[in-house]
């Protein structure tokens, strides 16, 4: 019974990883840049929720969906899109840049000292000697929504059909007449809105924001992402959901629970041992 | 006279401080297949490339139907009715067939059109229409020519630009790939062809531009040029 309930709760936490990373792969696919900053949006969300909880918590899910879409198109707009043909370390470092900024903006106007940001209680759901709090089955049950529906949607959709174009070849998805600004420009609207959605579970889980709070799952979302293959909307899934049933598990054994970080990231090294390119991941071929 | 569908002047374009274009001009009119040749790095693509909207010039100008599209993106290019299908194909390995000519309707709105334009693509080119669940990645080099150029086909193009269309390909697939160039202009459709296999590329042109390092060092109907001594000796290969 404890197996299952650290599965459930494994496949749970996986689900928001697998969110936070499909922002991560997607942009790394379609704009060919890391968004260090990814993680910090979740941090917006979870702050915006604070600011419209006292309407209530569906507006207050809404508003950080909202906000959190238009701070990454801003983001992007102002911070990346004129670093379009820079080197890649100078997109990279702007990103980091850019973590910063939203760290210490939040800190300027929320403090240092955590926040507590009740959504919601939810209650447990007890059956014989099972227990799953239901926070982790919405969790679930709103990941896989989620991952449906934008799977759905890069498959069957126009948009999202221009999004595997431009990911794959720019210059020919221009040919095509697609707007591959606008493409990224969707691509960071969504990927912020899932963050967002993220900064929901999260907070259903443990009531508690930090301005430093997206930084540990931003990094392991990367790690999920990294893991599944990046660039790979299928291998992000994945990589989240292996990642965060390793992490459960790893924290129900006593013995070796302080060294669940330590584990993920050794994973992450070992597997890019035996395969650099990812679960998913396609061997990039250089064309001269 | 006939319509003049594309005017190029002064077309200058550089690679940082690399001068690959210096200053050509040309034209396209309605209807004709109009080619230009010249050697690896002479500048054809890089021409295709700015006429097309994905590299900018320098200088000079690149009027299409009337407007000056020198600074309008790529991406808007598209609708105005030009459409060019780049060297290598490049079809878009991780869709379908299918998927990868919707991409080439992208900038069409009628959706009844495009029906009709896929329709007619499927007639053209039935192997298409046989393999249109299969990832494009998976076709054959001469079977990614075709869904190049089919969806190329489905932008309701009035010019079309070819780039190396027959590279790579088998001697028997390069006829079929002329004779289809052929069929554009049968369908009322304007090319201009940019090929390596110069004595193919000028068997079914109207007009050729000889391009060298940059420069236009000739231009004249296809069919004075195929006798031209120099020409004969630089690119005809006798």
């Amino acid at each position: 019974m404890e197996f299952l309930t650290t599965f459930v709760n494994g496949l749970s936490l996986g689900g928001i990883y697998a969110m936070i990373a499909l922002g991560y792969t997607m942009v790394y696919g379609i704009a060919k840049m890391l968004n260090f900053a990814h993680g910090d949006i979740i941090m917006v969300g979870g702050y915006t929720i604070l600011l419209f909880l006292f309407v209530n918590p569906i507006v207050a899910i809404i508003a950080a969906m909202v906000f959190c879409m238009i701070l990454g198109i801003v983001v992007e707009k102002v911070a990346y899109k004129p670093l379009r043909g820079a080197s890649p370390l100078a997109v990279l470092i702007t990103a980091i840049g850019v973590s910063y900024l939203l760290q210490s903006l939040a800190q300027m106007i929320f403090g240092s000292a955590p926040k507590y940001i009740v959504i919601a209680d939810l209650g447990i759901l007890k059956i014989g000697s099972l227990s799953i709090g239901y926070n982790t089955i919405i969790t679930l049950v709103c990941s896989i929504l989620v991952m449906v529906a934008l799977s759905l949607f890069v498959k069957f959709s126009k948009t999202g059909r221009a999004m595997v174009a431009v990911s794959e070849d720019k210059g020919a998805a221009q040919l095509m007449g697609i707007n591959v600004n606008r493409i990224i420009m969707i691509t960071f609207a969504i990927g912020s809105a899932l963050a967002a959605l993220a900064s929901v579970f999260f907070l259903l889980k443990a009531p508690t924001m930090t301005p430093t709070f997206g930084s540990l799952p931003g990094i392991k979302a990367f790690t999920a992402a990294v893991i599944g293959g990046i660039g790979s909307i299928p291998g992000a899934m994945i990589g989240g959901i292996l990642l965060g049933v390793i992490e459960c598990f790893a924290q129900a054994v006593p013995a070796i629970s302080p060294y669940t970080d330590a584990i993920e990231f050794s994973i992450l090294i070992i597997l890019l041992l035996v395969k650099p390119s990812g679960l998913l991941g396609k061997v990039r071929r250089e064309k001269v | 006279m006939s319509e003049r569908l594309l005017e190029v002047t002064d077309l200058e374009v550089y690679y940082g401080v690399i001068n690959a274009l210096k200053g050509i001009s040309f034209h396209v009119d309605k209807g004709e297949i109009v080619s230009l040749i010249g050697a690896n790095g002479a500048g054809k693509t890089t021409t295709l490339h700015t006429i097309t909207g994905l590299i900018r010039p320098r200088k000079g100008s690149i009027v299409y139907k009337g407007t000056d599209i020198g600074h309008i993106p790529a991406h808007k290019i598209v609708s105005m009715g030009m459409v060019h299908v780049p060297e290598g194909r490049r079809v878009f390995q991780n869709l379908t067939v299918y998927e990868n000519l919707l991409m080439g309707a992208y900038s069409q709105k009628n959706k009844a059109e495009i029906a009709a334009n896929l329709e007619n693509v499927f007639k053209q080119f039935p192997r298409l229409e046989e393999r249109r669940r299969q990832l494009a990645g998976t076709l054959s080099g001469g079977e990614q020519q075709m869904l190049a150029m089919g969806r190329a086909l489905l932008a309701n193009p009035e010019l079309i630009v070819l780039d190396e269309p027959s590279m790579g390909l088998s001697p028997l697939l390069v006829s079929e790939i002329f004779e289809i160039i052929k069929s554009f202009r049968e369908a009322g459709k304007t090319v201009l062809l940019v090929e390596q296999n110069a004595k193919k590329a000028m068997s079914i042109s109207d007009r050729v531009y000889v391009l060298e390092t940059g420069s236009i060092t000739a231009d004249g109907a296809a069919s004075e040029l195929i006798n031209d001594e120099r020409i004969k000796k630089a690119y005809l290969g006798e």
